[in-house]
């Protein structure tokens, strides 16, 4: 059994309310923080746990508290980032469903760190039953006095407040979030300014993924070194992964990085293998937007040493033999999926969720989903296949926000390994409708097909 | 109907604008037209949105540019149940296509439209965040998930239940 930070408690009875929560040693870091540490203290600690934000862009969580620009007079906010919205992803779900006080904690530990009076959720829209577990804990909380005025007599005021979204994939990117708080559309902003200096109502401001946050409780229970040592090189602590697709058991994983990419498939502990006794064809490792891998790159990289579940072992290669770890959203295809459709329902999921602020991923993600249904549904040309890459290529760098390069990598991806998959599309129009392409090739070579 | 809270709701409206600082009660947007809502049919109608642009003190156009953005508020008149099912590719790898079919068939009716008993609305989503629990739909506040033939029997035999004993 891995170590487990996050999730050791998850199965205890009623660890959901407050009482039990408390019972089980909830609530020490924030006694620990408020008491015994000062707000710069905290901040060092988390830079030295390396602790990286878990929401798929993985930048040092320290280093981005450190930016929170503190002018006098001007109150500043931490917002938590609960859009949990990446195609594969749920592991945020997890936690706020069935340890909703564990990132209560995460909060006010963080709020104080931050000097943030007013901390606000901001939850996909969704998530609706969440939204009532998580103000349940906010009360008792309050009620307990870990929450609202002079908590512990330090003087310190926290309120935290949950927003629902309306639906809206691209509220997940963190300055969509802040004007979607604001009771905007969410279109991205440009930046500079950075949110850290002019972020909500243009105060300074910091946002954080839920599991990053929650995160913040072993970091300081356990101090920022030990916890650093837990992992491998920069893929510090533990992280949590959902796994999907054609697995036998789907779910939300806590892994400690430095499992194989093979043993979270295959063992009993983690995915528990192929459903149905099926061959591995492809995996999308960190939520949709990141690259697609057969099989072979998947569990072994170019240079054909085992791949593992972390950070840097799954972008080796960069984006010609690697894909990326991103959100944790682990998506598993079996030898029966056709590529082609898998890109085509990701090409429509972005144009659904693009803003419309740039021409380039407006107009973009909308040919490709064209272009995509056209070959599926067997009408497709050779040329076709180029203009694709050829838009993605267009789409990928030249927009506000990384939704643009969220929509070009499956894409890129899908035709850089499964070209031949596409092609067979397009030169078998008909039988493309009835059958699927299959192995060929992409089989895990591991464990080699019978 | 009415297009204004009633005391409860209203109760509810004050609640969610006192997050915000003074001034900001703008950022209750989003909030406030799910109430409405909810309160009122389960769309936005445009008296509803101009109703929410007065109490928040901000012009009509302000709330159509977000009612018009998000993809959870409906700007037609709905079922009295909305079957929202996901599509993306996680629900479509484990067999969503089969289910989207079967209540197609089952309902008698498209995408985006409503059943002459007024009960059941189809609407296709992008994912929910359900991903390991596929197929599913949301109906409601409740995430209905591992959807099956059968399951889709059960459900659609719930709400008809709730509906005649309501």
């Amino acid at each position: 059994m891995g170590v487990k930070l996050l999730l050791d408690k998850a199965n205890v009875p009623g660890i959901r309310t407050y009482e039990v929560y408390r019972r089980e040693g909830g609530y020490r870091a924030v006694e620990k923080a408020l008491k015994e540490m000062t707000t710069d203290a905290i901040v060092e600690e988390v830079k030295k746990s390396g602790l990286r934000g878990r929401g798929g862009a993985g930048f040092p969580t320290g280093m981005k508290w450190s930016f929170i620009a503190k002018p006098d007079g001007v109150p500043r906010h931490l917002v938590c980032n609960a859009d949990e919205s990446e195609p594969g992803t749920f592991k945020d779900r997890y936690l706020m469903e069935f340890l909703p006080h564990l990132l209560i904690e995460g909060l006010i530990v963080s709020s104080y760190a931050l000097g943030s009076n007013d901390t606000y959720i901001y939850i996909r829209g969704e998530y609706a039953w969440i939204t009532d577990i998580l103000e349940q804990a906010i009360e008792e909380a309050k009620a307990a006095g870990w929450l609202g005025k002079n908590i512990l007599g330090t003087g310190f005021d926290c309120n935290i407040h949950v927003q629902r979204g309306g639906g809206a994939y691209i509220c997940g990117e963190e300055t969509a979030l802040i004007e979607s708080l604001e009771g905007k559309r969410g279109n991205p902003r440009i930046k500079p300014p950075f949110p850290a200096i002019q972020g909500l109502w243009m105060r300074p401001t910091v946002v954080n993924n839920v599991e990053t946050l929650a995160a913040v409780v072993p970091i300081i229970n356990m101090g920022g070194e030990e916890y650093a040592k837990i992992g491998v090189g920069k893929s510090t602590g533990t992280k949590l992964i959902s796994a999907c697709g054609n697995i036998n058991k789907p779910g939300v994983y806590e892994i400690d990085m430095t499992i194989t990419v093979e043993e979270f498939i295959y063992s009993d502990e983690y995915c528990g293998g192929m459903k149905d006794g099926k061959k591995l064809k492809a995996c999308i490792p960190g939520g949709s937007s990141v690259p697609i891998l057969p099989a072979n790159l998947l569990l072994t990289t170019a240079k054909g040493e085992p791949r593992y579940m972390n950070y840097e072992s799954l972008s080796d290669g960069g984006f010609a033999t690697g894909s990326m770890l991103g959100s944790g959203g682990f998506i598993v295809l079996d030898e029966d999926q056709c590529i082609v459709k898998n890109t085509y329902t990701l090409a429509r999921f972005y144009r659904h969720e693009s803003c419309g602020q740039c021409s380039p991923c407006r107009e973009g993600t909308g040919w490709m989903e064209k272009i995509l249904q056209k070959i599926e549904t067997g009408k497709g040309e050779m040329s076709d296949i180029d203009l694709l890459w050829d838009i993605q290529r267009k789409i990928e760098g030249n927009t506000i926000c990384p939704l643009g390069d969220a929509a070009s990598w499956p894409v890129a991806a899908a035709i850089r390994h499964f070209r031949d998959e596409f092609e067979w599309h397009v030169k078998n129009p008909e039988l493309a409708q009835t059958s699927n392409f299959g192995l060929q090739h992409y089989a895990d070579p591991i464990h080699v097909p019978a | 109907m009415a297009t204004t809270f009633n005391d409860t709701q209203m109760t509810e409206f004050k609640r969610l604008v006192a997050r915000y600082p003074e001034g900001k009660q703008k950022s209750a947007l989003l909030p406030a037209l799910h109430l409405a809502q909810e309160s009122f049919d389960g769309w936005l109608s445009t008296e509803a949105m101009d109703y929410v642009a007065s109490l928040l003190q901000i012009e009509p156009i302000e709330v159509y540019e977000v009612a018009t953005f998000y993809s959870m508020y409906n700007l037609k008149p709905v079922g009295k149940f909305v079957f929202e099912v996901c599509q993306t590719g996680p629900c479509m790898v484990s067999g969503s296509d089969n289910i989207i079919d079967y209540i197609k068939k089952t309902l008698d009716i498209r995408p985006g439209e409503t059943t002459k008993d007024g009960l059941f609305t189809l609407k296709l989503v992008e994912c929910l965040g359900a991903c390991g629990y596929a197929p599913m739909m949301q109906v409601g506040k409740i995430y209905k998930e591992h959807l099956t033939k059968e399951k889709v029997d059960s459900i659609i035999a719930e709400y008809k239940a709730l509906a005649t004993n309501n």
